[in-house]
């Protein structure tokens, strides 16, 4: 990798001021995404941010329907959290499903979602159940969140702080693994509110999206039948060696199904 | 004396230094004032190198030289290749010269082209970014079945239809008669896929030169170092071989893809004088995938002619093999001499004609990679087997009982000859195992769970311990095929041996020493092996093709005997009687029929203190050396089932059940056996589900280049193994020993893929290209022609 400055801010004021010395400079989460990226020359910051030693970006707290978790939170952590595991079943299996132990064990929620990669798990979950994104300068719900590839509403300097999801009625996570990389070929979120249902989908599309269409029928009727025959189009979707757009289209519907039957199970 | 050592499961010796991070690799040695190298490589898979202007980096802080082609020319040859194969017109291989640094043109992505030589790492990629390569991009090939298809790019502008060679085994006519009058035929058409071999530890190499004594030190990843020294030093660098010392320490998997010579080394060992300063190179896994020489890539059709009660009459295969942009050590033979002489298998097919064209492509060099040709051999015939007996509706296991080889020695009519083998036994001992009987009530209860459930069958053969030298000789091989083992007693009876294999995950300091302990009726823990050192051992051809107990551990056996009848004359000195009278047994000379004896170590420690020895007649000191070379190969055979889900919905398959029986001959430590034949399974599902090297067919791009694209298996992509031997012993050596390394990956390929078709079979697909992915098999469920078939 090239060399760079490294900086341990205690707060987000600290961290803030660390950038706006170096406008070229990248805040580290887990860095198991942007670390691998230093180790292949594909990136050159001249100044890591590293936001672990930040008190209020850490932790989990449940309260009033809502589970509340710290950016800087480690997907171990949330995976193996009694509240997480009580609250919101589902979430705690997404974290679980993460990567591979030593990803689990470094990657983090916050850094996650800011990387936004097309094929992560959290997208999915962050979206299906309607989260807000709670940054440094304000709250945005996780519709308006996600926007393209590797692209999201945060505004430069901008950092999350933490996520709140509300507890959903029912929620269930299925995810056909990459062969290889064990991110998500597909991955359908589905949750079960008081105000209705929502699917979300990662590793299908450029970044997580919503499927409308199966939304409207599940809310009727909360069977995987229900939504057999609701295939998306295949154009737009990815395409990679490992899966055409039309064989993701197809998996899309499949996972809602096995969503929706472990969300039935939980 | 307790049981034998033979057949226990005695604990690997070299486990305590490996778990516990006490192992040396090549990148853990260290040496003051080492510099670091860095290799920029072709990012295009053809291009003609039109100009490199390395004046920035050389003068980039740290470096210390930068080498390019050009400066190599004249003083550095080509990489050479350990076998001439001659075509069928009679002329020899195309070899065109494989400069160790591109000169004129780079030739795959990945090609080596300048080696930047700097106090750091970093140093040396930072001088290496500086470097201007102005690059004329030309057309590329990538696919073997392209590469010979007129107006196809040429990898050498001197091969033309970039043919290597095109060659034949059998009798062509023969078998067109026989296929003329057969019941009937099965034909299918495959691509046996191309593999990266991915070995846990990166090639690396350390090159230090000596300006005192002019001698150079070489640490290398290698699994052969002699062989390493001997193509380097004779045919490369023209270096005194007795100046050059090469060391494989502790060496993380090869695979075989550490057999090779490879360019980097080579430019090491020539650098490290120029500069006067040892010089290391590891490679990054992103290296390993561009550089390190792949496995398989085949293009093949066969054919099999049958009586309409299923008795083979004649295999007809064609085969187009990718041997890559250069000619590695051994690529040459694999595609042949390894692959051709299988395809009888387990079988008396009386007619078999095999023609292959080995050919140039714009990728890495392809070479032996696990089972090396067997594999792709084992697949050609149990593919067609399995297929000729659903198309007769014969059941699998009865078609091949009716064509299996019963009588021995065999010979076959692709040049080899089996000199064992018990092929019902194995057969039947599989599916008692796999409980084959129960296999149909398991399929109607996954298919009320919407699974539809297959079984298939491969009944392997191997060759393994290449040999004899004067035969592979006159087969164009370009080495020797012996092993060497010197076995040094010292004065307290201890042991040493020194041993030309190379262990690189197989454990032979522990069965070298069972088998020595067993003969000198010692203890293992008394038995040092040492491996992989040209400056401490006599010679070797090091560890490929299974073939080191067979050949290696022969060779020791021949110098332990050696040991025995000297240590006869010095007992029958000490004990006054003649030394017809003297046995030796449980570690004590006796003189028969007496109960006078002496145990094994005051023998030892009469050799080398000669007090009371017969020094008229017998030299002092206890340390012999044996050079073995085989008079055949070793045939391990085996069956593997294999049972599997697939998930109609996704396409997704399962393994769920998975059994191999194998006829190793004698074993000599059963769980390091177990464990080999795991790891070649792993590797051999690997190969039919999950791993593909893809190339872009227009850019020549490696698509697969990091294990976030290549699918290696993982342990939750395996079932739990079932696995038991049968032994039939080799008759030409004398611990009856075949070998167990490949055979996982040998077999299991077929083994999965008949599952697959069986499963599929009753909807109308009849074969599918490996791996079998979720994708693939989904693709191949849309378009079944008979979509809600079900089984007769």
């Amino acid at each position: 990798m090239y060399a760079f400055d490294y900086v341990r801010p205690q707060t987000l004021k600290e961290a803030a001021a660390a950038l706006r010395k170096s406008d070229q400079a990248r805040f580290l989460a887990g860095g198991q995404s942007l670390v691998q990226a230093l180790r292949l020359r594909l990136a050159r910051p001249p100044l890591l941010i590293d936001l672990r030693a930040i008190d209020e970006l850490n932790g989990i707290r449940v309260a009033n329907n809502v589970v509340s978790i710290g950016a800087m939170t480690r997907h171990a952590d949330v995976a193996a959290a009694k509240e997480v595991q009580r609250a919101i079943p589902a979430l705690a299996r997404v974290a679980a499903g993460i990567g591979d132990r030593q990803v689990r064990n470094q990657g983090t929620l916050g850094g996650s979602l800011a990387n936004a990669d097309p094929a992560a798990d959290y997208p999915a979950a962050v979206l299906g159940l309607g989260a807000t994104i709670v940054t440094s300068k304000r709250e945005i719900p996780a519709d308006k969140f996600f926007l393209g590839l590797f692209e999201t509403a945060l505004k430069p300097g901008e950092i999350i702080v933490r996520v709140d999801f509300p507890q959903p009625l029912r929620a269930g996570y299925a995810k056909f693994r990459h062969p290889a990389s064990r991110f998500a070929l597909v991955g359908v979120f589905v949750c079960d509110t008081t105000s209705g249902v929502r699917v979300a989908v990662t590793g299908a599309g450029p970044c997580a999206f919503r499927v409308k269409r199966m939304e409207k029928v599940l809310a009727k009727a909360f069977t995987p039948q229900a939504i057999e025959k609701i295939v998306l189009p295949a154009e737009g979707l990815n395409s990679d060696i490992h899966a055409a757009a039309d064989y993701r289209a197809h998996l899309v519907t499949v996972m809602a199904q096995r969503a929706v039957t472990a969300a039935a199970k939980l | 004396m307790s049981a034998s050592v033979l057949g226990q499961s005695v604990r690997r010796k070299e486990d305590y230094r490996f778990l516990t991070g006490a192992g040396t690799y090549t990148d853990d040695v260290s040496v003051p004032g080492q510099l670091y190298a860095y290799f920029l490589r072709s990012p295009h898979a053809h291009a003609r190198i039109r100009s490199i202007d390395t004046q920035a980096a050389r003068a980039a802080p740290g470096v210390a030289a930068v080498f390019v082609g050009a400066d190599l020319a004249g003083q550095v040859n080509g990489l050479p290749c350990g076998w001439l194969i001659t075509g069928l017109d009679g002329q020899p291989m195309k070899e065109p010269p494989h400069p160790p640094l591109a000169q004129g043109k780079v030739r795959y992505v990945g090609d080596a082209l300048a080696m930047v030589v700097a106090a750091s790492l970093d140093q040396a990629k930072d001088a290496a970014e500086s470097i201007a390569v102005d690059y004329e991009v030309l057309p590329a090939v990538v696919d073997p079945a392209q590469a010979c298809a007129p107006g196809a790019p040429l990898v050498h502008d001197e091969v033309p239809a970039n043919t290597c060679y095109v060659w034949g085994l059998g009798d062509k006519a023969a078998v067109d008669a026989a296929f003329a009058q057969a019941g009937h035929v099965t034909t299918l058409a495959f691509v046996n896929n191309r593999l990266i071999p991915n070995a846990i530890e990166p090639r690396a190499a350390l090159a230090q030169y000596s300006r005192g004594d002019d001698s150079y030190t070489l640490h290398v990843t290698s699994q052969n170092p002699h062989v390493e020294r001997l193509l380097m030093t004779a045919f490369v660098l023209n270096l005194p071989e007795h100046k050059v010392r090469v060391i494989a320490p502790d060496v993380g998997g090869g695979f075989g893809s550490k057999i090779f010579l490879y360019p980097e080394e080579t430019v090491l060992t020539w650098a490290a004088r120029q500069v006067n300063r040892p010089i290391k190179w590891t490679a990054e896994r992103s290296e390993s995938f561009l550089a390190d020489a792949h496995g398989r890539d085949h293009v093949t059709r066969a054919e099999l002619a049958l009586t309409k009660d299923g008795k083979f009459l004649a295999l007809r295969v064609h085969t187009t093999a990718a041997m890559g942009a250069y000619l590695s050590t051994f690529a040459s033979c694999i595609p042949t001499i390894l692959y051709a002489t299988l395809l009888a298998g387990q079988y008396s097919t009386p007619r078999i004609y095999c023609e292959v064209t080995a050919v140039f492509t714009h990728t890495a060099p392809v070479d032996a990679y696990r089972g090396a040709g067997r594999p792709e051999a084992t697949y050609v015939v149990e593919r067609l087997v399995e297929t000729a007996a659903r198309e007769l509706k014969i059941d699998p296991a009865e078609i091949r009982r009716r064509n299996f080889i019963t009588q021995f020695p065999y010979q076959t009519p692709v040049a080899l000859c089996y000199d064992t083998g018990n092929y019902p036994a194995t057969l039947n001992e599989a599916l008692r195992l796999a409980d084959v009987a129960g296999f149909e009530s398991r399929r109607k209860e996954a298919e009320s769970r919407g699974k539809l459930r297959g079984i298939g069958y491969s009944a392997y053969i191997e060759a393994c311990g290449l040999a004899p030298s004067n035969v592979a000789g006159s087969l164009g091989a370009r080495a020797g095929l012996f092993e060497a083992a010197e076995v040094r007693v010292h004065p307290t009876g201890k042991v040493t041996v020194f041993t030309g294999s190379h262990s690189h995950g197989q454990g032979h300091e522990t069965t070298f020493a069972q088998v020595v302990a067993e003969r000198l009726g010692s203890s293992v823990e008394d038995v040092d092996v040492v491996h992989g050192d040209t400056g401490r051992i006599v010679f070797g051809m090091g560890t490929y093709g299974s073939r080191s107990l067979a050949v290696g551990g022969t060779a020791i056996v021949r110098a332990v005997d050696k040991v025995i009848a000297k240590g006869k004359k010095i007992a029958a000195h000490l004990l006054e009687a003649a030394e017809g009278d003297i046995e030796f047994a449980g570690g004590k000379f006796t003189v028969a029929g007496t109960d006078r004896e002496l145990p094994f170590a005051q023998v030892a420690l009469s050799a080398y203190v000669p007090h009371n020895y017969p020094l008229d007649k017998l030299e002092p000191g206890l340390d012999e050396t044996a050079f073995y070379d085989p008079t055949n190969f070793t045939f391990p055979a085996g069956c593997h089932i294999c049972e599997v889900e697939i998930d109609r919905a996704t396409g997704e398959t399962r393994i769920v059940n998975f059994t191999a029986v194998d006829d190793f001959g004698k074993v000599v430590n059963p769980m390091i056996v177990e464990g080999q034949v795991h790891g070649g399974l792993a590797q051999g599902i690997g190969q039919a589900l999950l791993e593909a090297c893809v190339y872009d067919r227009e850019t020549g791009q490696l698509v697969t280049g990091s294990l976030m694209d290549y699918a290696l298996p993982r342990s939750d992509d395996l079932p739990s193994f079932r696995v038991a031997t049968q032994e039939t012993p080799c008759t030409h050596n004398p611990l009856g020993v075949k070998g167990c390394g490949e055979a996982g990956a040998i077999g299991a390929p077929a083994a999965v893929m008949n599952a697959i078709t069986d499963a599929l079979w009753p909807l109308g697909i009849r074969d599918l290209p490996m791996p079998a992915t979720p994708q693939t098999v989904w693709r191949a469920l849309q378009s079944a022609p008979k979509p809600r078939g079900t089984r007769a």
